[in-house]
């Protein structure tokens, strides 16, 4: 306690200089806080993007399906198991068949995915209610960064070959129906939707399908052979990845700025010790014992992370709070990286954030702060009180 | 007369190693004090004064001999200990005064109480009987920035004074001080030492402070060369 109040008359009793530390370690709160903000703003939304749009509650999927390895999709589709047919009819679950395929837009050969959903289906945000049209194509949705890639855009059509369950080749005519807005690469790129009954029978795969997206809160609790469950964490875990990669990447602007002012308060107390030997002799005429002398140093320095807490407050919550309503703005071009963008990310700033924040800035100075008072220790007080110790 | 010394010193000696040697500061001192005393110890620049007072505040411990300070034997102290001892029952007065400059007076004679977990109502009024004392009550909110040198020392007075300590030593207190100031806080000390019957111990060469003295410790090359009463208590 008693340390506590010396410590803060001494700190603010140094002037300018400990404004100035307080300053730099402020600025460390904020970025800090910033990046992590908008790192977790961007995993929610990307998680949440990814939820509505393609994974629901979590999906079954059949046994061989492997979604980085097309050439899987030719053996990974099964029927449906029977056991899923009331649900499928309640539209809890949506099944999903899954084909490589090839479109020739302006002459061009392209390798593509062509996936088959049930038109009615609501558990994803796909408008694929728009394949409900009756024209003499197949219809198909595709997404806009799919539109901008290929040039197709509403009504164009665009020619499509695929290989039927027995291998034989056929080809067919697609008419686009609408493009969607969407942030999930993963139900955008290099795919063609259409209407699930429309593949089935290209295919020749009545019935069948390669994954079953689940909508209901529960999954079926029986195993279902031929069918994997994974559950949304293991459907997310991508995400989650590449979002700590970017973390750890963003973390290099505040680690800079917390290593800048981190040097400056351990210069600060090697100098204030330096100093202030009389003093130091003083408080050990007077009874305090060295490590009271050490800790009254140590609290000293740690105080500067008290005060920054405080000045970073002061104008960082204004800034965060404006930030975190107008979002930050995605650069144009920035957009293929494998997971959901949104054109503008809201960081979030959660309250475990703030507090973690501060807990470890408060800790990172605590040592940088009681790394030169230890030497104090090693003073004797008979030369500290006349402060002839070079 | 043995039971009322509080300070018992025997063959004491204080080696300080200087280079592959030693240099005796302290070679053979035998002394004591009783409670009360108004003692100095006078001699020539580097004849051991400071260091004999050093070793009875129990900031230096002894290379030979002992030191005795209110029953505690210095040498055998742990830091912790010595730094207790001091706490309870020692005040120090320096040459440079040695004040606390970010503190007002006041916080500066209440800090040796914050250290004996007094309560606030006790360390208030504690302090503001010290400031009567020394006579100070004017200036009770001023930082030492603001004060002359006199009322520097007469602050470190009263931050020595303020826990009622049994002992109170001063190294050179007059030094830094003209012959006015130096006067007046040798009157305060005098007066608080028949008050309060403190035993102040002295370091000087100051002839104003030899004149108060009612003890006189003559020092020479580490060993005590006349110990002499000049006034009775
Ligand atoms: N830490 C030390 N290391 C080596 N020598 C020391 C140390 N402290 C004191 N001395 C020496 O011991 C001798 C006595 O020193 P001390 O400070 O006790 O003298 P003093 O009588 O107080 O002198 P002054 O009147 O100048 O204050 C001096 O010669 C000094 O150089
Ligand atoms: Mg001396």
């Amino acid at each position: 306690m008693i340390a506590l109040k010396l410590a803060y008359r001494n700190l603010v009793g140094a002037g300018i200089r400990t404004w100035l530390n307080v300053f730099v370690l402020s600025i460390a709160y904020v970025l800090i806080i910033y990046f992590n903000g908008l790192m977790s703003g961007w995993n929610r939304e990307a998680r949440r993007d990814t939820i509505n749009w393609e994974i629901a509650n979590g999906q079954y999927w059949q046994k061989d399906y492997d979604p980085y390895d097309p050439f899987s999709f030719n053996d990974s589709h099964s029927a449906i198991p029977s056991v899923f047919n009331s649900k499928i009819d309640e539209g809890k679950i949506v099944p999903i068949l899954i084909s490589e395929a090839t479109i020739y837009p302006e002459g061009r050969i392209q390798s593509i995915v062509l996936k088959g959903i049930s038109t009615n289906q609501k558990i994803l945000k796909l408008p694929t209610y728009e394949l409900n049209v009756e024209i003499a194509e197949i219809p198909g949705i595709i997404g806009k960064r799919f539109s901008k890639n290929t040039n197709l855009k509403k009504d164009d059509l665009v020619t499509v070959r695929w290989r039927d369950a027995n291998g034989t080749f056929d080809a067919a005519e697609i008419r686009i129906i609408s493009v969607f807005n969407c942030n999930v690469p993963t139900v955008d790129n290099g795919q063609i939707w259409i209407p699930l009954d429309d593949l089935q029978k290209m295919k020749q795969m009545p019935d069948e399908a390669t994954i079953l997206v689940n909508g209901d809160e529960l999954k079926v609790n029986s195993e279902i052979v031929g069918w994997v469950y994974k559950d949304i964490e293991f459907l997310v875990m991508d995400i989650t990845k590449i979002i700590k990669t970017k973390r750890i990447g963003s973390s290099f602007f505040y680690i800079i700025i917390l290593a800048l002012a981190m040097l400056a308060i351990f210069d600060t107390q090697v100098l204030s010790i330096f100093k202030r030997q009389k003093e130091i002799g003083t408080y050990v005429a007077m009874g305090m014992t060295r490590k009271q002398v050490v800790t009254l140093f140590t609290v000293e320095g740690a105080f500067h992370a008290v005060l920054a807490a405080i000045v970073g407050a002061i104008y960082g919550i204004p800034i965060l709070a404006y930030v975190a309503k107008i979002g930050f703005k995605i650069p144009e071009g920035s957009d293929d990286m494998g997971l959901a963008m949104a054109d503008v990310i809201y960081p979030f700033f959660s309250l475990m954030l703030i507090v973690s924040t501060i807990i470890l800035v408060f800790l990172i100075t605590t040592i940088v702060s009681y790394l030169p008072a230890r030497k104090i220790s090693k003073m004797e007080p008979t030369d500290a009180i006349k402060g002839k110790i070079q | 007369m043995e039971q009322s010394k509080i300070i018992t010193i025997k063959n004491l000696v204080k080696k300080f190693p200087v280079g592959k040697g030693f240099f005796i500061a302290l070679n053979g001192i035998n002394t004591g004090f009783e409670q009360g005393e108004f003692a100095g110890l006078v001699g020539p620049s580097g004849s051991g004064k400071t260091t004999l007072l050093n070793i009875i505040g129990s900031l230096d411990s002894p290379s030979e001999g002992s030191a005795e300070v209110l029953g505690y034997s210095v040498g055998s102290l742990t830091h912790k200990q010595a730094a207790m001892l001091r706490r309870q029952h020692i005040g120090f007065i320096f040459q440079t005064f040695n004040l606390l400059p970010v503190y007002t007076v006041f916080e500066n004679i209440e800090f040796p109480l914050l250290l004996m977990n007094m309560t606030a109502t006790e360390r208030t009024k504690a302090v503001h009987d010290a400031i009567e004392w020394v006579g100070l009550g004017d200036k009770i909110k001023s930082r030492p920035a603001m004060l002359s040198g006199g009322e520097c020392q007469r602050v470190a007075i009263a931050r020595a004074m303020v826990k009622k300590p049994e002992i109170v030593l001063a190294d050179e207190p007059t030094a830094n001080l003209d012959a006015e100031n130096s006067h007046h806080i040798l009157q305060t000390m005098e007066k608080l030492n028949k008050e309060l019957k403190t035993t102040f111990i002295f370091a000087t060469h100051d002839e104003k402070v030899i004149n108060y003295l009612h003890r006189k410790i003559q020092l020479f090359d580490g060993k005590i060369a006349k110990d002499e009463l000049i006034k009775s208590i």
